[in-house]
């Protein structure tokens, strides 16, 4: 059913903007979120952390801690079932339970500064965090390993000695810091090189970036005395919370019941859990609920951000502007643990393109720095700020501008990418076609130190699984509920799909985010899904609902089946004019006792291109880089909710902006974090964004019953490349690592 | 953050008395915004908290000709720059004031407050440094005048001794022929710190060409805001021309030895206090030139 497109004419809430079900209680402190769950009895759970890089723990004494007054509970990972060594596909991301069980509380080494090595939980925060400082850790030092090309090297430090080389031609068979090597050829590059006029070769290095969440990670756990252990959890996904505390305690999914609560953004960040086993042992060790909430210093030290790369990549061309090889390779730092996202980082980094001959070289690299997590387009910011830096400069080369290169070179439905992937329907040449006639791209710049610069980029997206039910309410109304958490105002878009079908007014639907115990398995809100495949889940509900009623319409009038139609509401049946009733009066009849279910496995969904045009002026002086215009173009497929997808478009711009010209961590040569606070970890303010112009294009998916593509996550891939484009135009310089800080400026212009 | 006791006294004397009866560690609060998250974050040990904000002479703004502009100690950065005499009369001040932290910071930090936390990067104090500002300070003892450039004394460390309080910051009026700025960098446009800054004031003769007097003060650079007196004297007596304040620019980056740290590296504090000094100098005498 689900293959079939609905007409567009046929739309009552689809492609309109109602207003966010859940707007007016976030921005009025009604909503609920993770540090609001107050329970009777409820301790305060804190976790101690590493105060250094790397070392091994000789021993943990907490019998001090343990002894305070107001203390309940402590425990370390011995408290934890030893983990399976088995790695699972988790969101964009994977997730190993032994790793991950050492992740939550260390066992016996600490990887990185923040690493959690115990929980405690107390009657008062107070308690709880002078109880910290009485917990006795011997650590025996260890040399930290914190640079992504230095870690790779032979004569360092590993992290895990366990660990060999997952390469392209079997596994490594000494320890090393390089969990994996991928590799991905297409073609002839070194034909391909030989046959270019014009090549040009750069490294780029990028930091590691937080998601910067508003709110922090919370979870709250208590036990019933029947074994029901419930969670509230700031996650992004209450199944994929589920699994992994059910992994982490060997305890059954049936009696875990995680209830996410509003999340204040996650980006990826909140797709493994950090809290959530530590908060259950403690539970269960004091039979009372504890409540864990991190500080913003335990976000920033304690989870993972996007990874820190070093990029070094090759292009050729020939003078008449066809792309003829790529050469890349992408070092990826995972972090204390594999899986950095050097995978979609070498997918993301020239699928724009129809590239005839290349290799991308990918490594997953182990430093001892948070274990990364996914962060919207995880692993393509870092990649697109080299290609589409070495893209613009390959085009200067030529003399080419750079629209009508990167059209030459355009990517198209059927291409073969360089990891071996077919592109379905994609619109990079229509993307550049709006560049192109944009008033943005055509009207001068207006003052000195100015620059233009524009990149494209394009992302995979995401199907997976999603499970809906609708109730029908004897007034006609209906209840859905979904087990997708809403992070981006998918409550709302779900609900439009759902009204669209059962052609009913949206305020006619009311939509929730349910517990575990509630519904089905749901994937977790991530890799721009939800809309999409939640909405598929809602229109095969929906589809039920009117299936089930027009079955009930049938047996009512005694006629057939087939001669039930239903339009606008009312029921009908071709055999009889006469008669008809409506959706409401049909739901009163049979008091509201009909449901809908839709669960759904998207095994066929489609990428999303985008691009940005953005001008900048550059104090030569100061190095201070001011965003003065920007537009961000996206393929939205069709825009379910366009306010929501402008949204999507201008808050990836912003963070665009942030991974640009403002946020990294800074490390000392001990590891340790010199900015874990918003003061000196920079995110741009509002003062320091424009105004961004979105322009959604609509090139439908055909498999989509609306055409929908997943819309979050390609406007973060396209805006530091233009931002560096566009400071090159402005200073004559190309800058080759983020972020763009007046620091790195003026030390790149010779000025300091 | 560990317990303490709260007091919140609506006059100057019950306020000293407080002080002065309390063993433990005190701490007044005027705005909060900077003791608030100390408190949170350094886990340190305070017995009492004083908030000051409820005594009138701590948030009056006042000016006359004669004795200048007083502000008050608690006042916020929103009150002072809504003021018309001190729109009209001290631009630097105006500078100050809506740069501090943003908008909503700046309806609760104060002026008193930026001064007394003794921050190396206190715009504040940068500003009123430049204006030749005078603390006004009470204790059991009786009354102080501190000259500005002696109150702080170490990063975090102000002149004040155990028992006495700021009141009020008095600034001079005016000379006739004279303008003011303060000029900071930062990576932020708001929500942001300082790597360098410049307060100035400039006055010119009845010609307009000529420096008469000249007060430079360089924030972020040194362990507390400093006044730059070779700076001031490169200016004194000298016709105002580019070259001239590109010579005192770079005068400004001779007297300074500031530290690398996580905001900024030592050289690239260097170059921004010549480029900000230039940049301030130039904007204090055009303003000079304006209001005459």
């Amino acid at each position: 059913m689900s293959k079939k497109m609905i007409e567009r004419d046929k739309h009552i809430s689809v492609g309109t903007r109602p207003e966010r079900m859940d707007a007016k209680d976030k921005v009025t402190g009604h909503a609920l979120y993770g540090t609001d769950i107050n329970l009777p009895g409820l301790l305060h759970g804190r976790v101690l952390r590493s105060p250094h890089a790397h070392a091994r723990i000789v021993s943990i004494d907490t019998s001090k801690a343990e002894a305070l007054p107001g203390v309940f509970a402590v425990v370390i990972a011995n408290d934890l079932p030893e983990a399976d060594d088995r790695t699972e596909k988790a969101g964009e991301s994977t997730i190993n339970y032994k790793f991950l069980r050492d992740n939550n509380l260390a066992s016996d080494k600490v990887l990185y500064v923040g690493h959690a090595v115990a929980a405690l939980a107390a009657k008062s925060p107070d308690i709880a965090q002078n109880a910290l400082e009485l917990i006795e850790v011997e650590y025996e030092i260890l040399e930290p390993v914190l640079d992504v090309r230095h870690a790779m090297s032979d004569k360092t430090q590993v992290l895990h000695e366990q660990i060999r080389t997952d390469g392209p031609d079997g596994s490594g068979d000494t320890p090393s810091n390089i969990a994996q090597h991928i590799r991905h050829v297409k073609g002839d590059p070194d034909k391909g090189f030989s046959d270019a006029d014009v090549i040009v070769e750069r490294e780029f290095t990028t930091v590691p970036v937080h998601q910067s969440y508003l709110e922090s990670h919370a979870a709250t756990a208590v036990w019933g005395m029947d074994g029901t252990l419930t969670i509230y959890s700031s996650t992004q996904g209450a199944f994929l919370a589920r699994r992994q505390v059910s992994e982490l305690l060997q305890y059954p999914m049936s009696k875990i019941k995680v209830i996410p609560t509003e999340v204040g953004g996650a980006f990826g960040g909140k797709n493994p859990t950090y809290v959530e086993t530590p908060a259950a042992l403690l539970a269960r060790k004091t039979g009372r609920p504890v409540r864990v909430v991190m500080s913003r210093e335990e976000v920033i030290l304690g989870t993972g951000p996007g990874s820190g790369t070093a990029i070094t990549v090759k292009v050729g061309a020939t003078k008449l502007g066809k792309i003829t090889a790529v050469q890349a390779e992408l070092c990826y730092e995972a972090g204390a643990y594999p899986g950095s996202p050097v995978h979609p980082g070498a997918m993301a980094m020239f699928a724009a393109y129809d590239i005839p001959n290349g290799q991308i070289d990918g490594y997953d690299v182990l430093v001892n720095k948070p274990r990364v997590a996914a962060y919207r387009a995880p692993g393509a910011p870092q990649s697109a700020f080299a290609g589409e830096q070495i893209i613009d400069e390959l085009a200067q080369k030529i003399g080419m501008d750079g629209v009508e290169f990167r059209m030459a070179n355009a990517a198209s439905e059927g291409t073969e990418r360089l990891d071996g992937s077919l592109h379905k329907s994609i619109a990079i040449q229509e993307i550049l076609g709006v560049i192109e006639d944009h008033p943005h791209y055509n009207e001068p710049l207006d003052g000195p130190n100015q620059g233009r610069g524009i990149a494209i980029g394009f992302w995979d997206n995401w199907g997976a699984r999603s499970s809906v039910e609708i109730n029908v309410n004897s007034d006609g109304t209906v209840n859905l509920i979904s087990g997708s958490v809403d992070l981006t105002g998918s409550r709302t878009t779900v609900a439009m799909q759902a009204a669209d079908v059962l052609e009913i007014p949206f305020e006619n639907v009311k939509s929730s985010m349910v517990d575990t115990d509630s519904i089905s398995y749901t994937d977790t809100s991530a890799g721009s899904r939800t809309t999409m495949a939640t909405g598929l889940a809602a229109v095969e509900a929906a589809r039920d609902v009117l299936t089930k009623l027009q079955l009930e319409v049938s047996d009512m009038w005694s006629v057939s089946l087939d001669s039930v139609v239903y339009s606008k509401g009312v029921f009908r049946t071709t055999e009889r004019k006469s008669e008809n009733i409506t959706f409401a009066d049909l739901a009163a009849k049979l008091s509201g006792q009909i449901n809908g279910h839709g669960n759904v496995n998207v095994e066929n969904w489609a990428g999303a291109g985008g691009g940005t045009i953005v001008d900048v002026e550059v104090d030569p002086e100061t190095g201070q880089v001011k965003v003065l215009r920007c537009t961000a173009i996206q393929n939205a497929g069709k825009a379910i909710h366009p306010g929501h997808v402008e949204g999507q478009m201008q808050g990836g711009v912003v963070q665009g902006i942030g991974w640009a010209l403002y946020e990294g961590y800074q490390y000392d040569e001990l590891g340790h974090v010199l900015n874990a606070n918003l003061l000196d970890y920079k995110l741009p303010t509002s003062l320091d964004v424009p105004s961004v112009e979105a322009v959604i294009i609509e090139k439908p998916f055909p498999s989509n019953p609306y055409g929908a593509r997943g819309v979050g996550e390609t406007p973060i891939i396209s805006p530091a490349p233009a931002i560096a484009n566009a400071v090159q135009q402005a200073l004559g310089q190309r800058i080759d690592q983020l972020p763009m800080t007046p620091t790195t400026l003026l030390e790149k212009i010779g000025v300091i | 953050m560990k317990t303490f006791d709260y007091e919140a006294p609506v006059t100057i004397d019950q306020t000293i008395t407080l002080m002065s009866k309390t063993r433990g560690k005190t701490l007044l609060l005027a705005g909060g915004t900077d003791l608030l998250v100390q408190l949170r974050y350094s886990n340190q040990d305070v017995d009492l908290v004083i908030d000051v904000k409820g005594i009138p002479e701590l948030n009056q703004i006042n000016y006359d000709e004669f004795s200048g502009l007083v502000i008050g100690a608690a006042a916020p950065c929103s009150q002072i720059y809504e003021s018309a005499p001190v729109l009209e009369n001290f631009p630097a001040i105006i500078d100050a004031a809506t740069i501090i932290g943003g908008k909503a910071i700046q309806n609760r930090a104060s002026f008193g407050g930026n001064l007394c936390n003794a921050s190396p990067s206190g715009d504040a104090i940068g500003a009123m440094m430049s204006l030749g500002a005078i603390c006004n300070v009470v204790g059991s003892e009786g009354v102080r005048n501190i000259p500005i450039e002696d109150f702080c004394i170490a990063p975090g460390k102000n002149a004040l001794e155990k028992g006495e309080m700021l009141i009020s910051i008095q600034i001079p009026s005016p000379r006739p022929n004279s303008g003011s700025h303060y000029l900071r960098f930062t990576p932020r446009a708001e929500m942001d710190i300082a790597v360098a800054g410049v307060g100035a004031s400039i006055e010119l003769d009845s010609d307009l060409n000529k420096i008469l007097s000249a007060r430079i003060a360089l924030v972020a650079v040194a362990p507390t805001p400093v006044l730059a007196t070779e700076v001031s004297e490169s200016l004194v007596g000298q016709k105002t021309s580019g070259s001239l304040l590109e010579k005192a620019a770079n005068i400004a980056k001779e007297t300074i030895s500031p530290i690398t740290d996580v905001r900024g590296s030592a050289s690239q504090r260097k170059h921004l206090i010549g480029v900000l000094t230039r940049r301030c100098l130039d904007i204090a005498v055009k303003r000079a030139v304006q209001v005459s």
